[in-house]
Parts: structure tokens; sequence; C-alpha cells
């Protein structure tokens, strides 16, 4: 018998509860311009941690056949490079410029 | 304390079931064995609206960077509350349906009935998450935000209707899945039916995760 608190979506859930208290709590905290761009890039690779999570363990993607793994990881780097490097090199700058 | 298998006894009165550490056998199973949760079908949907979100997620933050200062000020607008609330309702979901597939996969017998609370558990939360989504936008539509205001509101209203979409279908495929839960015979392809339906909601869940960051947290 396994405790439904010991489970491992019980923990992971845990955990994503914490890094969403965590996102909030960079956004809400960072007010200087120089700040920003770091909130944000953390905000991207926090999000992508916690996609990655769901999509391991609620999604059992860790336990899929190697193909659906190595797909679901590739998209995920993708997407988080994507996003962090199109709003550091885009969209950041003009806010620092003025 | 919540158990996740009921206890053997209530299943096979006067037959012991040994179990190693509290890890049921067929979890045991699944550490060792790959095996793709529910249909094929589903993660080729899956693939497919990841790449449709992909492309909305990028283009989204092009136009941001083509007009930063009405996207900072709208951005202002929104109740990072309501935001936060909803990805505690959707992941809080998710969890109970992720349980609620484990509960099916209990050895020697499924226990049905924690799996359907849990399912209806996580439904209500699914129904949370489109009442505040509700208040949201009717506070938004109030305040004269409409789709047509600016880009920003345009994108917002778009993408988390889209989104919102998602979440009435999977309301719909959890009740399918609430009614299998309770049969009294539950056979491989409707367990198989019941992991597919999850797939679909933690999907639900993983988009909006993006969503939330790139709508309210990005500054």
């Amino acid at each position: 018998m396994r405790s439904l608190l010991r489970s491992r979506p019980t923990v992971v859930w845990i955990l994503l509860v914490a890094a969403t208290v965590c996102s909030l709590a960079l956004f809400e905290l960072s007010e200087a311009a120089d700040e920003r761009r770091l909130v944000s890039v953390s905000v991207l690779a926090i999000a992508a941690v916690k996609v990655r999570f769901i999509g391991l363990d609620f999604m059992e993607v860790r336990h899929a056949p190697l193909v659906l793994r190595i797909a679901f990881e590739v998209w995920l780097l993708a997407i988080t490079v994507a996003l962090i490097a199109l709003y550091w090199l885009q969209s950041a700058v003009p806010v620092l410029a003025s | 304390m919540l158990w996740l298998c009921s206890d053997q006894a209530s299943f096979a009165p006067g037959i012991t079931v040994s179990v190693d550490g509290g890890w049921s056998q067929h979890e045991m199973r699944a550490q060792t064995t790959k095996r793709l949760p529910g249909e094929e079908g589903i993660w080729v949907f899956i693939c497919g609206d990841l790449m449709v979100f992909s492309i909305f997620f990028i283009v989204l933050l092009f136009y941001r960077s083509q007009n930063l200062p009405v996207f900072a000020q709208s951005q202002q607008t929104l109740s990072q509350s309501f935001g936060v609330l909803n990805t505690l309702l959707l992941l809080t979901s998710s969890l109970f349906v992720a349980l609620a597939v484990r509960a099916l996969r209990c050895e020697p017998a499924p226990n049905r009935e924690l799996a359907t609370r849990l399912v209806g558990a996580a439904i209500a939360c699914g129904a949370g998450f489109v009442v505040v989504k509700g208040f949201e936008w009717s506070a938004k539509i109030s305040a004269g935000h409409t789709l047509s205001s600016n880009d920003f509101y345009m994108f917002y209203f778009m993408y988390t209707g889209i989104h919102l979409l998602h979440v009435l279908v999977g309301l719909l495929v959890l009740s399918l899945v609430l009614m299998v839960t309770r049969r009294p015979q539950l056979e491989p392809a409707a367990v198989r039916m019941v992991e597919a339906g999850g797939v679909f909601w933690h999907l639900v869940d993983l988009l909006w995760v993006f969503l939330f960051a790139l709508f309210y947290l990005l500054k």
C-alpha cells in the first residue's frame, strides 16, 4: 500500500505549487529595469521546469517509449530556448534603452 | 492516512499479497518496462496541439517585441491573483487525475472508489477554473477591454479563449472518465480510455503554465 501523500505525483505537485509561488514572488519583487530581464528569463525557465514535471510525471512520459521521451525533451528545450531568446534579444532591449 | 490502494484484504480475503516497500506490483513493473499511457491517437493529437501552441507563443512574443509599451500597459490591468488561483486549480486538478489513474492500477483489484472520488474532485477544480476565468473576463470586458482594444487584448482573449475551449472539452472527457470508473468491471480498454483522458487533462494544465508565464508574469 502507498500513502496518497507520499506518492510521487503528490511530491511533484508540491514542487509545482512552490515553483508557482516563486514565479509570483519574482514578479512582485522586481522593480528596476535591469532586474526585469533576469526576472522574466527566470519566469520562463521556471515555467519550462514545471512543464517538464507535468510531462514526465503526470503524463508519464518518464515511463513511455524512448522516442516519445526524446521528442518531449527536444520540444521543451527548443520552445524554451526560442522563447527566452526572443524575449532577450528583442523584447527587453527597448525597456533598457528607455 | 489516505491510501492509494485499498487494504488487500478488502479485495481478496484470506489471500496474502506480497508488496515490496510500499510499491504496488504494477508500479514496480512501470519502473522497469516502457509503455505508452492511453492510446497512440491521443499522443498524435497532443503533438499537433503542442506544435500549434508553440507557434502561438512565438507569435505572441514577436508582436510583444513590436509593441512593448502597449503590452506593458495592458498587462498591468491583469490580475496576477486570478492567474495564480487558476494555476493552482489546474495543478491540483491534474494531481487528482494522476492519482486516480494510479488508483485504477492497484493490484489485485483497482481502487475504483478512490479513483471516482478523485476524478470528481478534478472536475470540481476544472469547473472552478472556468468560473474564475468567467469573473476575470467579465471584469475586463466591463472595464472596456475587449478583443479589439489592442494587440495585447486580442492575443489575451484569443489564446485564453482557445485554452478555455480545451478546458471545457477536458471537463467533458473527465465526465466520461467518471462514468468509466463507476463501472463494476474495468476492462483494459476502459483503463486505457481513462489514461488517455488523463493525458489530455494534463496537456490542458501544461499549456496553461506557459500561458500564465507569458501573459501575467513577463516584464
